[in-house]
């Protein structure tokens, strides 16, 4: 039986990346929900916030506060970029065959790795903790830096933000609405299409948030996208594709399964969350906390 | 026009396939060997998705099985090709047997996210399991087949090694490509495109869908396999990337760039990307952007496909000759 303080620095570290998976998840499930689009180029657009990220502080590096300018910059510079992509190219997929809407966001996936090469090239680049929390503390016997203590508690500030803007605001409504039926909501006279554009900006801005905010922790290297996307898949796949809870859950049982799995099976912890979701799949193809889609 | 129909174009193709190491280049025998063998993956895609409708997200798996398959026995077991090569079929038949099973009990989308989702525990299997698959170094050095018989042969008798083997693989492929070609002219190849059109009257009229989906999907699987289990041996070695989720949408790519509407709209896909990634890749290190590139194009401008655009062209030429 390993140490307590042991399990549960390993608990915590898997609490810390469930966090960063949450961030970007939640965006892939919000656009799933409603536009009906799995998204391949949302781990590039996590990708495009690291980097973004990066390039803002190497701009303004002398600026104490860069980074947090770089974040919020990155995650807008992201969305921009979504809100282009759907205005001008996938809206004119939808009602086509699901194929052609997974073939054009991984045809996406190729360019935007391609065009990272071209303009960042094919290093590593790293950006530095933020100056005002680049410190660590002890708690029961396990070193905390506080940019890990920080990203534990955006994490479910964000989930209670949305929440609460899915549950208390009008736009909230809508954006469930449209996920239940967008020919009524149409029918009732809301802009369905603008609803839909705003969707997947909202959903590439949180996906280039979590790039972004990971450059403190991770390398931003070639790949990030394909792996990342992987990883929000099996998220939202266990927690329910569209349901928001569901992908919180999700990305607490990923981080969790990850972390410990390691100890159990040291090689083959990846499997473990691969089998996972393969049951969740066979057992309740809308996920834990999703419901079935209408046909 | 009546008089070309006529002409035995599967045979034909055969024989101009066979008759590429005569030029003389080992580079076209090269290029000519991989775009053989991705035809008949591609191919073989397509009776899941241009015949039955079911979008396979995950068939890297199954290549990727026939590939270890064929290779692990050769090299590890010596046995033959004559044992190894058919082995692929099987044993990647015997795996989307069982993934299948659950795979035809989810539609639509849940569909491709499932078959995703095995592909991928294939793929964590192939890349960690060090002691049998070589793990993230993969499995090189795969012998090829013992064609000494061939240097007998008139004509092609004195040409390499890789050439025979490239014979030996058109001679198979097109065996394959005339399996699959009797397999959707059956009965049951009408019976998948019904389930293809409407499911639900598919059922209305006694038509276990479930069933014919599996089948499908076994055969599917076997026929990829067996592209695997060549292209380990073409490619001297076996690697993990032969299933990660990449490969599998690679393949489809090609699908539906030649016209998954179309028998050999699939091995036209793979002709044609696999030459154009050899043209561009020595130009540029891009040629992820230029896919990209081509793979929007395609589905903006071409949705049925190279064969698809051309069939639409010639219909509009005879109507335009009949005005």
């Amino acid at each position: 039986m390993p140490a307590p303080s042991f399990l549960f620095a390993q608990a915590l570290s898997g609490l810390t990346a469930a966090m960063f998976l949450f961030l970007v998840a939640s965006g892939l499930s919000l656009i799933f929900g409603v536009l009906r689009v799995l998204n391949f180029a949302h781990g590039s657009f996590y990708m495009v916030g690291a980097y973004l990220a990066w390039q803002i502080v190497h701009w303004f590096g002398r600026d104490p506060a860069s980074f947090w300018w770089a974040a919020v910059g990155a995650a807008v510079g992201v969305a921009l970029l979504g809100g282009v992509v759907e205005r001008v190219l996938l809206r004119h997929l939808y009602g086509k065959e699901e194929l052609y809407q997974l073939l054009f966001t991984y045809a996406l996936v190729l360019i935007l790795s391609d065009a990272a090469k071209v303009l960042w090239g094919t290093g590593q680049l790293s950006v530095s903790r933020p100056p005002g929390i680049a410190g660590a503390f002890r708690f029961l016997d396990t070193t905390i830096p506080y940019y890990n203590l920080f990203i534990l508690l955006l994490g479910p500030a964000i989930a209670l933000g949305f929440w609460l803007m899915l549950g208390r605001t009008r736009t909230g409504r809508f954006i469930r609405a449209a996920a239940l039926d967008r020919e009524m909501l149409g029918a009732l006279g809301v802009n369905v299409s603008r609803l839909y554009t705003g969707v997947f900006v909202l959903g590439s801005f949180l996906a280039g948030l979590g790039g972004a905010l990971v450059t403190p922790v991770k390398a931003i290297v070639p790949g990030m996208d394909v792996e990342i996307i992987v990883e929000a898949f099996i998220v939202v796949v266990i927690g329910g594709l569209g349901s928001f809870w569901g992908t919180f859950l999700g990305a607490v049982i990923y981080g969790q399964v990850l972390s410990f799995g390691i100890l159990v099976f040291p090689r083959f912890s990846i499997f473990s969350v691969f089998a996972l979701m393969a049951v969740v799949l066979i057992i309740r193809p809308w996920g834990l906390l999703g419901r079935p889609l209408k046909t | 026009m009546s008089a070309l129909r006529r002409l035995p174009w599967g045979l034909l193709g055969v024989l101009a396939a066979l008759s590429v190491p005569l030029l003389g280049s080992r580079f076209y025998t090269f290029v000519a060997t991989d775009v053989a063998i991705m035809a008949l993956f591609a191919v073989s895609l397509n009776l899941l998705l241009g015949y039955t409708g079911l979008v396979s997200f995950g068939h890297a798996a199954y290549f990727g099985v026939g590939a270890y398959t064929t290779g692990l026995l050769m090299k590890m077991a010596g046995v033959g090709f004559t044992l190894a090569f058919p082995a692929a079929g099987l044993l990647a038949g015997l795996f989307a047997l069982v993934f299948g099973f659950f795979c035809v009990r989810v539609t639509k989308i849940y569909f491709a996210m499932l078959t995703l989702a095995f592909a991928q525990i294939v793929w964590a299997i192939c890349f960690k399991w060090n002691d049998v698959t070589g793990g993230d170094q993969g499995m090189p050095e795969i012998p090829y087949p013992d064609l000494a018989w061939m240097e007998r042969l008139p004509l092609v008798g004195d040409l390499q090694t890789s050439d025979h083997f490239y014979l030996l693989t058109v001679v198979l492929v097109g065996v394959c490509f005339w399996l699959l070609r009797r397999i959707v002219g059956s009965p049951f190849g009408r019976i998948l495109t019904t389930i293809r059109e409407n499911p639900e009257r598919a059922e209305f009229i006694g038509v276990h869908v479930g069933r014919w989906e599996l089948i499908a999907f076994v055969l599917s699987g076997a026929f990829a396999g067996l592209a695997g289990g060549l292209f380990g041996i073409f490619n001297r070695g076996v690697f993990a990337d032969f299933v990660y989720w990449t490969k599998s949408s690679e393949v489809l790519i090609m699908a539906i760039l030649g016209g998954m509407g179309y028998f050999y709209g699939p091995a036209v896909g793979a002709l044609v990307l696999l030459v154009l990634n050899q043209q561009i890749t020595s130009y540029t290190e891009y040629w992820p952007l230029v896919l990209g590139s081509i793979l929007i194009v395609l589905l903006f401008a071409f949705p049925g496909g190279i064969v698809g655009a051309l069939d639409a062209g010639r219909r509009r030429l005879a109507r335009l000759r009949r005005a």
